[in-house]
């Protein structure tokens, strides 16, 4: 059990990942795989994240964009610290 | 695994199409019809109903499609008879003579000038002959790429794209190169990975299809329906709720589906049935569920497999839908919907590869006879798709 990932990356270029575990408490170290290459690092989570929610990698401003697959979902739109839950209230659509 | 030469015990219909469920359909052809062909159901056992909202007053492209979608579930190789109840003769005689293309045995029925008694009366002795009829076939032995595969996800969410998709689109990797028609829509969602979706057409022309087709639900649809913007329905509540965020996020989730190597090589009006031979299919279809699974099986498609994260509890009244979720919260809180339990994906427990496999395995037992959970617990959601308001 002990090398169950709380985190998946999807991608090396990815800037968030998510939290695969339930009951994710602030201050978690934890194991993150990158599934692309199955490599591992480890983050330290800022908030109790649900499952499914994402974390930053890395410190993002707003208007900074938030990649995911490797890809853009979105801009920043509240200031992003590593480690800090990524959702709604921080990222948003380009699109509409 | 040696793909090519897995065999279904189906039934052969007399087009030739494998089928993997043997009904009797009793459909109304209009909603004031529901009531008589629920009637008919009730009294003759081993037939189903299919009551839907609409059928009057319907014009052009919007009625080319209401046929289409009736015809085509009557058509359905899971269909082994159909009765077909109208208000009147023509309009009801038009669906009976598009089913009847298929040599299938098809009888229609009209109210007006009869009331629903004598109606129903007469329908139901046909239904009792034509149970009789389905209930003396045989399951046969039939190529495994013979059964027609459909996809769509639902209440996804980010294990979506991590497990449950990525296992579908692992099968179709697997079976459409062997002969297997599979196929694929949400026209908007895949809002944000439209680029990559293009990309993923078998030639610049059907990319181009394609594109028209998106570039068409953006400008007819949204742009001159929305009121704000999509952020309240797309992202779903139920999306939200399980950590997607963006729309580009959802639709790179989504596109998971058609794994990594297989091409698509037309794209289907809604309820169209491919005219291209074996192989993927993207189809122009609302992202509602309900709305998908009956366009994709009116083109035809006999089973299929519904990836969800957050617990979508879909099926349909003719064609068997198989849940996958790689979500562990999901399969453990909501585990009489899901078939595939792929969670074992985000555990690093199970490879990708590994839970394709799984649901091919799926895929023949349902084909053979075994019930999902949709089928086991009632779901029979049969919601026919309307382009604009009626006359």
């Amino acid at each position: 059990m002990a090398n169950i990932p709380q985190l998946l990356i999807h991608d090396r270029r990815d800037n968030v990942g998510v939290v695969v575990v339930e009951n994710l408490t602030a201050g978690t170290d934890m194991l993150c795989v990158i599934t692309e290459d199955n490599s591992e690092i480890h983050a330290r989570s800022n908030q109790d994240v649900p499952i499914g929610h994402k974390v930053a990698l890395k410190d993002l401003a707003v208007g900074d964009t938030v990649i995911k697959y490797g890809e853009d979902i979105g801009k920043v739109v509240a200031a992003i610290r590593k480690g800090d839950h990524v959702h709604t209230h921080n990222l948003k659509t380009k699109r509409w | 695994m040696n793909l090519s030469n897995r065999t279904v015990w189906g039934y052969r219909r007399e087009n030739g199409r494998v089928g993997v469920r043997n009904y009797v359909a009793i459909l109304p052809l209009d909603d004031i019809s529901n009531a008589a062909c629920e009637a008919v159901a009730a009294h003759i056992q081993g037939t189903i109903a299919l009551p839907h909202a609409y059928g009057r007053l319907q014009f052009g492209e919007d009625l080319e499609l209401h046929f289409r979608t009736m015809i085509g579930t009557g058509a359905n190789p899971n269909v082994a008879a159909c009765i077909v109840i109208g208000i009147e003769p023509h309009w009801t005689k038009t669906v009976v003579d598009g089913i009847a293309k298929t040599g299938k045995p098809v009888a229609g029925f009209w109210i007006e000038g009869n009331g629903d008694i004598a109606t129903v009366a007469a329908a139901s002795r046909k239904a009792k002959e034509f149970v009789h009829l389905a209930t003396a076939q045989v399951r046969q032995e039939c190529p495994l790429t013979e059964v027609w595969v459909a996809a769509k996800c639902g209440e996804s969410d980010t294990t979506t794209g991590l497990a449950s998709c990525p296992t579908v689109g692992s099968m179709y990797d697997k079976l459409v190169p062997l002969g297997l028609y599979g196929c694929f829509g949400e026209t908007s969602e895949l809002t944000g990975a439209e680029h990559l979706a293009a990309a993923r057409a078998v030639s610049p022309e059907i990319s181009a299809k394609f594109m028209k087709t998106w570039s068409a639900y953006q400008q007819d649809v949204i742009e001159a329906h929305k009121t704000s913007d999509l952020s309240d329905s797309q992202p779903t509540k139920g999306n939200i709720a399980g950590g997607l965020t963006t729309i580009e996020e959802k639709a790179l989730g989504n596109l998971e589906k058609i794994g990594k190597k297989v091409k698509y090589i037309d794209v289907l009006g809604p309820a169209e049935m491919p005219q291209r031979g074996a192989g993927l299919y993207f189809m122009d279809t609302s992202s509602a569920a309900a709305e998908c699974c009956t366009l994709q099986a009116a083109a035809g498609y006999v089973v299929h497999i519904f990836p969800t994260g957050q617990g979508n509890v879909i099926g349909n009244p003719i064609m068997p839908v198989i849940k996958v979720s790689g979500n562990p919260r999901t399969v453990r809180t909501m585990s009489e919907h899901i078939d595939l339990d792929v969670s074992g994906i985000v555990r690093r427990e199970m490879t990708i590869d590994q839970a394709g496999d799984q649901l091919i395995e799926h895929i023949v037992s349902t084909s053979n006879g075994r019930f999902t959970c949709a089928e086991a617990l009632g779901h029979k959601e049969f919601v026919m798709t309307k382009l604009y308001r009626s006359a």
